[in-house]
């Protein structure tokens, strides 16, 4: 590619001949040390359109959760004319595009399974086009029949059962983060091309069952990147050449952003990386004077305000487990170069001071790539954000850098990807809790009463023995990771076939490296179930069939969050233990196998479904989100509980070890300067210990308790809290997760 | 071995940072506010050698930065002087910072106490220096016990030069209460007699230790105390000195 007059002013070679967005955005960053003072207010257009849409949600929330819904088209990237927040403030808007044609209405996706699409739409009182039923049932199936065509009894089994859930067979798996960057950098013209070079390149003739895949879906992205040229089109832009200026570099970025959450309801659409990369562009036009600081923070309040609207129809059962509507429009500040310079541009203070432009918002999930070696300033800005909005969360840059490099991006809550060189498979979570249940009763579910597992010989003697239980559950775990595996295995085969993300894929490269994400869930009522075990007696107490339906502990025992070896050491054989058992199956495309100790919300599901366990945990309670410790078990504090999680290795957990934290504000230090110093120190600590994730909310539970009561208060209507892997804001909550939110330990409360 | 109620990894409002807190048993003054009434029992702590402690404590110095270290609260830790001696030395030798929150109850310059004290001192980077009430009626109505020995402890911690900072419980509520405009006053001009206050906390009453008197079974005596409001939490800082100190 010669040299572009687009890219008048940028340095380096590399990223001229071929993509290569880290190479670009090595070359020409320009780091920022300074404090916040230069940050500008919300434009008048800003304060507008935010407000406009702060009706919008209002009324949407006043309809039940849903503002419009689409019954007759089916989502394409093409599907829909321009869309605008409001007709009347069109010419306001510096960033344009929506799912549909009004703002959050909701689109019709049916390709993940039509019968949750219908079902969608029903539950909020739409009447999808009686057409769909004869089209996706009868002329072509969908990616959740496809799943249920081959899944054996075993599987059909133990997702019943619970202990496999939130599988991606209903709905998109999402986690893919395209490299929207690409779309601004080089022009979708030469994406074509490049893409077009790979498919004429694909296979030596010998058609394998691999190469024929790889060819059909080149054939898709290519597609799929026409697709996107006409879809900028309808909004008056052409985007086959590069972005010229900043405000093109942002539109150009959002368009292929767009594309993927026209064409995919992923449970996670992440928007990925993109600060430093887009300051390059900002600083450019600053530079030559056609820029002002109001204006670049207006290109990031529109932007961000686009993620604040992205929208998917959901069904009940999947709002159980997600709840609060979240997209996981995740997107990263901060974090190192390899080269040991901060990657902290002033476009990093901006998407932060979004929060204070347009006030607290799950969404975009802003996420802060962390290490002690970042900037003073940066650091202390990014906390005292914490502290006024509880809206942002933090992860470990020292851990990640090492194993993603430093061009990577956060997809879903916590997973750590490859901008453009990696995609994942999404795979939910097993529950481990369920399967020690299950290790005890000899595989019969106690809420069933069903045969779930193998038929193993049951525990018989009235109190636990450690080393029986040991040798009894790592039998139990050995068939559930297989199991799980080969669950996953199949669903990622039909979602390729079925449910292809050609738009994402399209911005990724093709020689894509793939991981393979498993979940585990009930993680801390495990090891301290084991450590009851262990350290005290623990009864058995069986019904008249023999089977075991709770337990009796006898004495006290360490539990996980005390910084106390005896149980956190149970905690980290617990994680290698299970991540070793799934490495030896086969994974689908050769893929490499992750895991996570992430529930999001779906922790109350999760318990819901779990009989009482060792630790005392009652039957249907719910489980502590992620790797959190268990309610109540911590004993001393928040950095007893800290160093704790922190033990987790993340090596073994590489998909993310979620942790959630709230501190009450007067116990965080006796002024907003105290609070934000001693927060910047205690993550500090923390991650210096090599611990990975940290959600971080800052406010005591009187105020949520009056939340809850009083969810009409203005006050409350975009208040956000941080829960396991994402944000939410509070009255979104079901009373259920609300009450659960409420009952966690709130570190402070005297 | 000391007696301590409990630990808390995460204090960053007791001294200065980020900081370990040792909850030491034992009280001799029974404040009809205290909101630890299950630390006044000595025998009722849970027993620790000194470099236990200072084992669990070094296990957050990651967190500590330039700043932080360890504060000994209670309860009252002078009443076990001897352990708490043998702490902060300790501490000292291993490079930690060291703070003591005290109400001063047990001082006397008289001996065996004051020979340990002014050892202890010389181990103390900063005491923090509860001051109820200046008026010595209401001292004893609220406390049991006399104010002089603590205002003797805070000229001599002045006179030495020892840091302190200046803590005191607004409590509202009617007459009696400290949350008085008199009683402010008089408490600043005894503060403006010393030269080492580095900084004057206020600290508003707050009912969340109610409970565990009931878990004590012990009939909350302060039933008319009501949490002051902003305003005079406000008013309290302005005739404190709070500003001008800080």
């Amino acid at each position: 590619m010669a040299d572009r007059k687009e890219w008048a002013g940028f340095r380096g070679t590399a990223w001229k001949e071929e993509v290569n967005t880290r190479d670009f955005i090595q070359n020409n960053y320009t780091v920022y040390d300074g404090d916040e003072s230069f940050l500008a207010g919300p434009t008048d257009a800003t304060d507008k359109l935010w407000g406009k849409l702060k009706e919008l949600q209002k009324e949407e929330r006043a309809k039940g959760g849903v503002l419009d819904m689409d019954t007759d088209i089916v989502s394409t990237m093409t599907s829909h004319g321009p869309g605008y927040i409001c007709e009347e403030y069109k010419e306001l808007e510096k960033i344009v595009g929506l799912q549909t044609d009004k703002p959050l209405k909701r689109a019709f996706m049916p390709f993940g399974g039509i019968k949750m699409a219908q079902e969608s739409c029903e539950m909020y009182g739409y009447t999808p086009a009686p057409s769909f039923d004869k089209i996706f049932n009868e002329y072509h199936k969908t990616h959740n029949q496809a799943v249920f065509d081959a899944y054996t009894p075993e599987m059909r089994r133990a997702r019943k059962n619970k202990i496999m859930t939130g599988l991606p067979d209903t709905y998109g798996r999402g986690r893919i983060v395209g490299d929207y960057r690409r779309v601004a950098l080089y022009g979708v013209d030469f994406l074509i091309e490049e893409k077009k070079k790979d498919l004429a390149h694909c296979g030596n003739g010998t058609m394998t069952e691999k190469v024929i895949r790889l060819r059909e879906e080149l054939a898709e992205q290519i597609r799929a990147l026409g697709n996107m040229k006409a879809m900028a089109a309808i909004y008056g832009c052409d985007i086959s050449a590069p972005a010229a200026n900043a405000r093109e570099a942002v539109q150009w970025l959002y368009f292929g952003y767009l594309a993927a959450i026209k064409t995919q309801n992923g449970a996670a659409m992440s928007v990925g990386r993109i600060s430093t990369f887009l300051d390059i562009y900002i600083q450019r036009d600053m530079d030559a004077g056609k820029l002002t600081e109001e204006e670049a923070q207006e290109l990031i309040d529109h932007f961000t305000m686009k993620c604040r609207m992205v929208k998917f129809a959901r069904i009940k059962s999947y709002n159980e487990l997600f709840s609060g509507d979240p997209v996981w429009a995740t997107l990263e500040v901060g974090g190192l170069g390899q080269d040991g310079r901060s990657m902290v541009t002033k476009t990093d203070y901006r998407f932060l001071h979004t929060l204070e432009n347009m006030g607290p918002s799950p969404e975009p999930n802003l996420t802060v790539l962390y290490s002690k070696r970042l900037q003073d300033n940066f650091r202390r800005y990014s906390a005292y954000i914490s502290v006024k909005t509880s809206s942002i969360q933090y992860e470990n840059d020292d851990v990640m850098r090492p194993v993603w490099g430093d061009d990577y991006s956060i997809c879903c809550c916590v997973s750590a990807t490859q901008t453009g060189k990696e995609m994942q498979f999404f795979g939910a979570r097993a529950n481990l809790a369920k399967c020690l249940n299950y290790a005890i009763n000899g595989g019969v579910d106690i809420k069933s009463r069903d045969q779930v597992g193998p038929a193993y010989r049951p525990i018989t003697s009235e109190y636990l023995d450690y080393g029986e239980v040991m040798e009894k559950y790592d039998r139990m775990m050995d068939w559930l990771a297989g199991l799980y595996v080969n669950t996953l295995n199949l669903i990622h085969y039909m979602h390729d076939k079925y449910y292809y993300e050609a738009a994402e894929m399209a911005l990724i490269d093709t020689d894509v490296r793939r991981t393979f994400a498993t979940g585990i869930a009930g993680f801390s009522h495990v090891v301290d179930s084991l450590s009851a075990i262990k350290y005290a007696k623990v009864k058995t107490v069986r019904d008249e069939s023999g089977l075991v339906v709770d337990y009796q502990v006898e004495g006290d025992f360490p539990r996980y969050g005390n910084d106390d070896d005896r149980a956190d050491d149970i905690a980290v054989w617990l994680l290698k233990t299970f991540m070793n058992k799934l490495r030896q199956y086969e994974t689908y495309r050769d893929s490499e196998p992750t895991t996570s100790i992430l529930t999001i919300t779906s922790n109350v599901v999760y318990g819901k479904a779990t009989g009482a366990l060792p630790d005392g945990r009652p039957a249907g309670e719910p489980f502590a989100p992620g790797a959190n410790p268990s309610y109540g078990a911590e004993k001393n504090g928040l950095l007893a509980s800290l160093n704790s999680v922190a033990k987790l290795p993340y090596e073994y957990a590489l998909d993310g070890i979620s942790n959630t934290q709230t501190i009450h504000p007067d116990a965080l230090g006796h002024s907003r300067e105290e609070q934000v110093k001693n927060l910047v120190l205690a993550m500090d600590g923390y991650f210096e210990r090599g611990a990975h994730h940290l959600n971080v909310n800052v406010f005591g539970t009187d105020k949520l308790r009056d939340a809850m009561e009083h969810p009409e208060k203005e006050e409350y209507a975009n208040f956000t809290i941080r829960v396991s892997g994402y944000a939410v804001k509070f009255i979104d909550l079901t009373r259920e997760q609300q009450l659960d939110v409420i009952s966690r330990t709130c570190h402070g409360n005297l | 071995m000391g007696y301590i109620h409990s630990l808390e990894s995460f204090g960053s409002v007791d001294g200065p940072g980020i900081r370990f807190l040792i909850f030491f048993t034992g009280c001799r003054m029974r404040c009809r506010f205290c909101h630890n009434p299950d630390t006044w029992e000595l025998e009722k702590g849970a027993q620790y050698t000194a470099d236990e402690l200072l084992d669990r404590a070094e296990r957050y110095r990651s967190y500590w930065g330039d700043e932080g270290g360890i504060t000994a609260s209670g309860g009252e830790p002078l009443v076990q002087m001897d352990f708490l001696l043998e702490l902060f030395r300790k501490a000292k030798q291993r490079g930690i910072h060291t703070c003591l929150d005290t109400s001063a109850q047990p001082f006397t310059r008289g001996e065996p106490f004051f020979g340990k004290f002014r050892e202890l001192m010389a181990c103390t980077d900063l005491v923090l220096l509860d001051i109820k009430d200046i008026r010595e009626d209401a001292h004893i109505a609220l406390t049991g016990h006399t104010n002089a020995n603590i205002l003797d402890c805070a000229r001599y911690l002045s006179e030495t030069g020892k840091p302190v900072w200046i803590r005191h419980v607004l409590v509202s509520g009617g007459p009696g209460t400290s949350d008085d405009d008199g009683q402010l006053a008089g408490l600043s001009a005894f503060l403006d007699t010393l030269r080492n206050v580095e900084r004057i906390e206020v600290l508003p009453y707050h009912t969340f230790g109610v409970h565990k008197w009931d878990l004590l079974g012990i009939p909350y005596p302060y039933a008319d105390a009501v949490p002051p409001t902003q305003e005079r939490i406000e008013n309290a800082k302005q005739i404190l000195g709070y500003y001008k100190r800080k």
